[in-house]
């Protein structure tokens, strides 16, 4: 993954515009100077081969954590795009992911034909992605927030509405036939996770990497610079939309499989607020970070899980891990002055120095 | 030069890494009219700026009225007897004339005397008080620029930190508000540091005259003495 | 239209909660340029420490008031904790810290309340009276028209007939004329936070009894209705956050009564998309875009 995390590194310092401190010049115009980056495929590549490795080593229960992980970073990766790369913040990706989970319950449990129900579940949130992201691409700062964050509010009302397809609260069990008998369950999921992971991850840094990715930064670090170079800001905006919404999409389909189960109280708002945590923490803008956002996303509810049990407390589950992330949150937007937007400089800076 | 009512010593400011100031030394005595001189850029703004803390000072000595100016918060300021109108004339434009007046003189303890004193500023200014409950943004700009003298002038201040009253106005209005401070300063011994682009009309009413280039002072001499050194008026003042 | 009566009386009711908890978004966003996502968790808190004094003591009104002073005093504590050292270059900051207070808050609630819906008392009886056959209003409507009545003119009056009301608007125009002229904009800034926390305490206090009950999240759903109330009002107004708040309270009690309740949220939705894109200032404001 280091390729991947240098490449998108040296491309963000392209957004040194908005920081009172000003990266070093060369960062800006010469990002190839800093030694040999493999191309995105080998990093894959690499990936798997450690993944793979990984799924014989773990005992069942960490193959299913990483299969979390997997699923997590699916969403990340995306939103890393939409809000480090392209400067738009969504707060409905939880919402995008329940999309994803309920459409793969309905079609698996329709055709039984896991393929066709992961592209019903992407198709499905594409089209909810560009009908949001034609929204968002009108609107800034809060009031963007402000519309996602109800649309996190208010789909997973959707199934209580629609109780006849969607079961309300209970939700829908998702019909799964079990992997082929010498794969454990486990090592099954966590390598349909992360093939999932790995392609979308490739998409990401492909796409980043070309004109598209360079039109993306351009409209987050200037508007009106980026109109008149030419780039089609709307177009531009409501295409990383759409992107990251697919990978929403995959992330929740990918969910609904390892719970084999969908309801709405697996979408909380607080799903989408941990995402935006994830990418936050993960420092902006670079899809290694999204890696390290969705470890986090397992490793720190599982850690606030032992405490609890530890302490003996039950309603110290799962809401030591809200403040855990709440807590990382502030402090990281506290800390890092100039706040959201210097995050990704600072942390190539930060790579740059220890090299 | 004791006796000074402000007195700045080798003032160093400015914004982020460069220094817009470089170490600036000048003095106003009471009932003093200076007037900061110099091109656009030369750091005027600044200066003022510095003085009311608005901008951090890197260095130097600022002493009001025999005390150290260093550590007072801006908002004490109007407290210490200085009142500061910035450039753009600093009216509050979502409030009325009014308003904008009794701000001037919320701070004061003295409720009576902060009354008389915006019944004072109605008279000096009839136009003002036509206007009383219109917004700041319906007034003119010569309205706007008494506006915010008259709101300085609730405060009773010894010192009048003045920031190109001129800027966009008529020539009209321009020589109205400078007899204006010359009258002031006659019947309230108010000492005004005026920073102006308009050189000729500034020197025709201030004592001393501050030349600032680049940041630092290049000269300092009577008005009189500036209005009448060409050499000096076509290097800095254009004029 | 007995029905229809009905319903725009419990609308209106509705409403002016919405209206206060969007009075609430305004007073902050005017004051600190922040859309303040922490409001409902905040409310919350409020509300479950007067529930608290409430269940100890039994008084009603000990506990509304303990969740006022707790609104007040969360406000203050936000502001001089948090918000006053995030970097306002982005308005993506102040929104990102917010919602990072409200996943703090609302943890700290599930553990000391845990994560059930607690039934919370009214003061009065929710049942309707019947004016010539007509259910119209009931005593708790009463109460919460007299209350948010009363948060509007108190409001109004120290905002324009008071030396504080006008230094908080002179320290939020103009921050740097007003610190020139001896105001202590920190101390406003603190003022507003602690006062729009107050009124959005007041507004939870208000609407949980009439939903159900106190839940760390109860606010969620009405932050959404309230944050449309505020958007339709145009953010900047306070008199749009009110009419806005009616207009959202009506349309839910039309919606729940002609259509179904569980289409409120999405109702809400929808017209919080349509003022978004088709009225970008909001009804009220004249404001072009919506580039804040």
């Amino acid at each position: 993954m280091t390729g991947v995390q240098t490449n998108e590194g040296g491309v963000t310092d392209v957004q040194t515009k908005q920081n009172a401190e000003p990266v070093p010049k060369q960062g800006v115009d010469l990002p190839r100077r800093r030694g040999w980056r493999p191309h995105p495929v080998i990093v894959v590549l690499a990936g798997a081969l450690i993944v793979v490795g990984l799924t014989y080593v773990l005992p069942p229960f960490r193959n299913y954590q990483l299969a979390t992980v997997g699923a997590y970073l699916c969403v990340t990766a995306g939103l890393t795009v939409l809000t480090g790369l392209n400067g738009q913040l969504s707060l409905g990706h939880g919402a995008l992911m329940a999309t994803g989970a309920y459409t793969l319950a309905l079609t698996q449990n329709k055709f039984e034909n896991l393929p066709l129900s992961f592209a019903a579940a992407i198709a499905v949130t594409t089209v909810a992605g560009a009908i949001i992201g034609l929204a968002a691409a009108r609107l800034r700062g809060p009031y963007l927030a402000g519309l996602t964050l109800a649309v996190a509010i208010v789909v997973p009302s959707v199934a209580s509405t629609f109780d006849e397809t969607f079961n309300s609260d209970q939700g829908l069990s998702v019909m799964l036939n079990p992997p082929p008998e010498q794969f454990p369950m486990e090592q099954w999921q966590a390598w349909l996770c992360w093939s999932a992971a790995l392609i979308v991850v490739l998409l990401l840094a492909l796409l980043s990497r070309g004109r598209f990715g360079r039109d993306m930064r351009a409209v987050r670090d200037d508007e009106t610079a980026a109109k008149l170079a030419g780039v089609n800001i709307a177009r531009t905006q409501v295409l990383a939309f759409v992107a990251s919404a697919a990978c929403a999409g995959v992330a929740g389909a990918l969910f609904a499989v390892l719970a084999q189960s969908v309801s709405p109280g697996a979408f909380p708002l607080t799903l989408s607020l941990f995402l935006l945590m994830a990418i936050v923490i993960g420092g902006l803008g670079s899809l290694f970070g999204a890696l390290w956002g969705a470890l986090l996303l397992v490793v720190l509810p599982a850690l606030s899980q032992s405490v609890s049990e530890q302490a003996g407390s039950q309603r110290l589950e799962g809401n030591l891990a809200l403040i855990v992330f709440g807590v990382v949150l502030v402090v990281v937007m506290l800390a890092a002055p100039g706040g959201l937007a210097s995050i990704p400089s600072r942390i190539s800076r930060m790579l740059r120095r220890n090299r | 030069m004791s006796g000074a009512l402000l007195q700045v010593d080798g003032l160093t400011a400015g914004y982020g890494a460069a220094p817009v100031l470089h170490d600036v030394n000048l003095t106003v005595q009471p009932g003093e009219i200076v007037a900061v001189l110099g091109a656009n850029g030369a750091g005027k703004t600044t200066l003022l700026r510095t003085l009311s803390g608005l901008v951090k000072s890197a260095g130097g000595r600022v002493a009001f009225d025999g005390a150290d100016l260093a550590g007072t918060k801006v908002e004490h300021l109007v407290r210490r007897g200085i009142a500061h109108v910035p450039e753009g004339r600093g009216v509050v434009t979502e409030l009325t004339v009014d308003e904008n007046l009794r701000l001037g003189g919320l701070w004061r303890r003295d409720r009576a005397d902060a009354k008389k004193a915006l019944d004072e500023v109605y008279e000096l200014f009839p136009s003002l008080a036509q206007r009383r409950t219109f917004a700041g943004h319906q007034l003119s700009g010569g309205e706007r620029q008494m506006l915010a003298l008259g709101r300085a002038l609730i405060g009773r201040p010894k010192l009048l930190l003045l920031d190109e009253p001129s800027l966009g106005l008529a020539p009209k209005v321009t020589a109205h508000i400078m007899t204006l401070l010359r009258d002031l300063r006659e019947r309230t011994g108010l000492a005004v540091l005026l920073v102006e682009q308009n050189v000729r009309s500034a020197l025709s009413i201030a004592d001393e005259g501050v030349v600032l280039a680049l940041g630092r002072v290049v000269t300092r001499n009577k008005a009189s003495v500036l209005r009448d050194d060409a050499d000096l008026r076509h290097a800095y003042l254009g004029f | 239209m007995d029905e229809f009566i009905y319903l725009t009386f419990d609308g209106l009711s509705r409403g002016l909660v919405y209206a206060a908890f969007a009075l609430a978004l305004v007073l902050i966003w005017r004051a600190a340029r922040i859309v303040n996502f922490a409001q409902g968790a905040m409310a919350v808190a409020a509300v479950y420490a007067g529930y608290s004094v409430t269940n100890a003591t039994g008084s009603y009104w000990l506990g509304f008031v303990v969740a006022l002073l707790t609104g007040l005093l969360l406000g203050v504590v936000v502001e001089r904790v948090v918000m006053r050292f995030v970097d306002h270059s982005s308005p993506l900051n102040g929104v990102v810290v917010a919602l990072g207070l409200v996943l703090i808050i609302q943890g700290t609630l599930g553990i000391i309340y845990g994560n059930e819906f607690q039934p919370v008392q009214t003061p009065f009886s929710r049942d309707a009276f019947e004016v010539g056959g007509i259910a119209l209003l009931s005593r708790y409507d009463l109460f919460v028209f007299a209350a948010v009545g009363s948060v509007v003119v108190i409001l109004t009056l120290l905002f324009t007939r008071t030396a504080v009301g006008l230094r908080m608007r002179a320290a939020a125009f103009a921050p740097d004329v007003s610190r020139l002229l001896g105001v202590s904009v920190g101390g406003m800034l603190t003022l507003g936070w602690a006062l729009a926390a107050g009124v959005g305490s007041l507004a939870g206090m208000l609407v949980v009894p009439t939903e159900l009950g106190v839940h760390p999240t109860a606010m969620d759903i009405v932050f959404v209705s309230a944050f449309a109330a505020a958007v339709v009002g145009g953010l900047d107004s306070p008199i749009g956050a009110v009419i806005g708040g009616l207009i959202v309270g009506l349309l839910l009690s039309y919606v729940s009564g002609y259509v179904d309740v569980s289409v409120t949220p999405m109702a809400v939705l929808a017209l919080l998309v349509v003022v978004l894109l088709g009225r970008p200032g909001g009804l009220f404001s004249s404001s072009k875009a919506r580039v804040a």
